[in-house]
């Protein structure tokens, strides 16, 4: 019932607005991963992300796509019930209420489960259109479960179109560039360079005009 | 449904009879598969279609596609513009511009269609963007999207507006007829200049623009327009074989100028092509160049010797 419910929202509303509102040009969509269990990173500029990179897949992949979010923001009421069961999250609790140790379990048993993780390392959603700090989770990640391919993808526009703390959609085209997939290589801050070149080389195929 | 005249139809059936040889001879000369020029010619088949399915609807409909189009083209536009995060409210303006002037086409309200976009839009957004205050790139962003809702909306709109003034003042194939001898005469002009260009063209017209316009090319192409607009034209619109050629070598010339202008605006960008929408094509600016500047020039080219009593 949910599923036809998360079905009929992505079919029915996701995808129409994103390609006739607002537009996605995909690079390489071929190399975005089919089956699970994978893990998908990507920058993260605007509520969008999470939303454009499951509509740009097929609708048989929907069951098996898992966005990785905060819980605390999304909280308890009918946005949250919303985010974990429309939007499918997994949350991840960052009050430190969980211990540190345990922190990434769900993620690692959606991962046995078979699902594609959808991961964004910066966060919560940073300066639209500018980088912040990758967070290690990805990597701690990655080590628990070594054979589960990562997939790198850039993403520009949609934080033009929606930028954190507006309500106003504003249409724009929008860039998706997807990246070969790589495997933990055995050390954390090794995994956390390669994740930060592979996406920035995916950011330099673009040129952008200016947004201030 | 609206009654389309039945030569309207049969143009429809030469341009699909058109794209059959030009198909068979892509795919004669052309062994490799998936090559640029393949891409072109089978989302010419896509545009076709749909411009057929626009075409024999009902003429509400038609123009709603076309305002479709528009909007495409401007989001096009401001996707690959430099502009203020300030002025994301100016941008949804400038899209609300878009249903507002295709609808002054609809109903066939000249005089607001006239002055819409450049009277009242651009009194709108600098007084908006003063009021919100900040002056920092303002000339900037009021020359930027001005010039874009001139390029995109305002300029594309006139092809609605041809469907409506078409109903009144074509007696020979209605508003279809006159849209239909606009966009087919722009787009064979478009490929008749390529291939002139491609085989004969040798002596650059502005190199600095777009290297690969010659002269050659421009001219073959201006004659065949002319030629097949003369034989076209009393068909489908109200025009004599003379006054057909005149207009088919005007929309040649218009055609060519917004081809190269908006190279112009994509050379200044650093950008190939306007975007990603039509493979082989690029994007929708990069197809609809040539018709930014035809529509308006063949409408009011009609409306001076034509439709005299509407004006104004």
């Amino acid at each position: 019932m949910i599923g036809a419910l998360r079905w009929l929202f992505f079919a029915l509303i996701v995808r129409p607005v994103l390609m006739v509102v607002l537009g996605v040009n995909i690079r390489r969509r071929e190399l975005l991963p089919s089956t699970g269990p994978a893990i998908v990173v990507a920058n993260h500029n605007s509520h969008l992300d999470t939303l454009a990179l499951m509509a740009m897949q097929p609708l048989s992949r929907l069951p098996m796509l898992t966005p990785v979010a905060a819980v605390d923001y999304f909280g308890t009421g009918a946005f949250g019930w919303f985010a974990k069961h429309i939007i499918g999250i997994e949350p991840i609790d960052r009050s430190g209420a969980t211990p540190r140790a345990n922190l990434l379990d769900g993620a690692i048993r959606a991962l046995d489960e078979g699902r594609i993780l959808i991961l964004f390392p910066e966060g919560s959603r940073g300066e639209p259109e500018r980088f912040a700090q990758f967070r290690k989770g990805i990597a701690h990640l990655a080590k628990a479960r070594p054979e589960t391919p990562v997939t790198p993808v850039f993403m520009h526009g949609l934080g033009k179109a929606l930028p954190r703390g507006s309500y106003l959609l504003v249409p724009f085209n929008c860039d998706v560039f997807v990246g070969k997939s790589w495997r933990w290589g055995g050390s954390v801050d090794d995994f956390m360079a390669e994740l930060e070149h592979r996406i920035a080389a995916l950011a330099q195929e673009g040129d952008f005009p200016a947004w201030e | 449904m609206s009654v389309l005249a039945p030569q309207v139809l049969y143009a429809i059936g030469g341009i699909f009879g058109l794209l059959f040889i030009a198909t068979g001879i892509v795919w004669t000369i052309d062994r490799r598969p998936g090559t640029e020029l393949k891409l072109r010619v089978r989302s010419w088949w896509m545009i076709i279609a749909i411009f057929t399915v626009a075409m024999v609807m009902d003429r509400a409909i038609s123009s709603v596609l076309l305002g479709f189009l528009s909007f495409l083209a401007l989001k096009e536009y401001f996707s690959l513009i430099p502009s203020r995060r300030i002025d994301r409210g100016i941008l949804l303006l400038c899209y609300l511009a878009v249903p507002l002037q295709f609808y002054w086409a609809y109903i066939g309200w000249y005089g607001m269609f006239v002055v819409f976009i450049p009277v009242w839009m651009f009194l709108v957004l600098p007084a908006t963007m003063t009021l919100i205050g900040d002056t920092k790139g303002f000339l900037t962003a009021v020359g930027t999207l001005s010039w874009g809702l001139m390029m995109t909306v305002f300029t594309l709109s006139h092809t609605a507006l041809l469907l409506a003034a078409g109903e009144r003042h074509n007696d020979v194939a209605g508003g279809a007829g006159l849209l239909l001898f606009l966009v087919f005469t722009t787009q064979l002009n478009d490929v008749a200049q390529f291939t002139w260009g491609k085989l004969t063209g040798k002596r650059p017209i502005i190199p600095r623009v777009s290297p690969n316009k010659t002269w050659e090319g421009f001219l073959g192409g201006l004659a065949t327009s002319a030629l097949v607009a003369m034989l076209t034209g009393p068909y489908l619109t109200m025009m004599d074989w003379r006054w057909s050629a005149l207009a088919g070598a005007m929309i040649a010339c218009a055609g060519f100028i917004g081809d190269v202008t908006i190279s112009a605006l994509k050379r200044d960008l650093g950008v190939k092509d306007s975007g990603g929408l039509i493979p082989g094509h690029g994007g929708v600016l990069d197809r609809v160049d040539s018709l930014t500047y035809a529509a308006p020039v063949f409408l009011h080219f009609l409306v001076f010797f034509f439709m005299a009593e509407q004006g104004g």
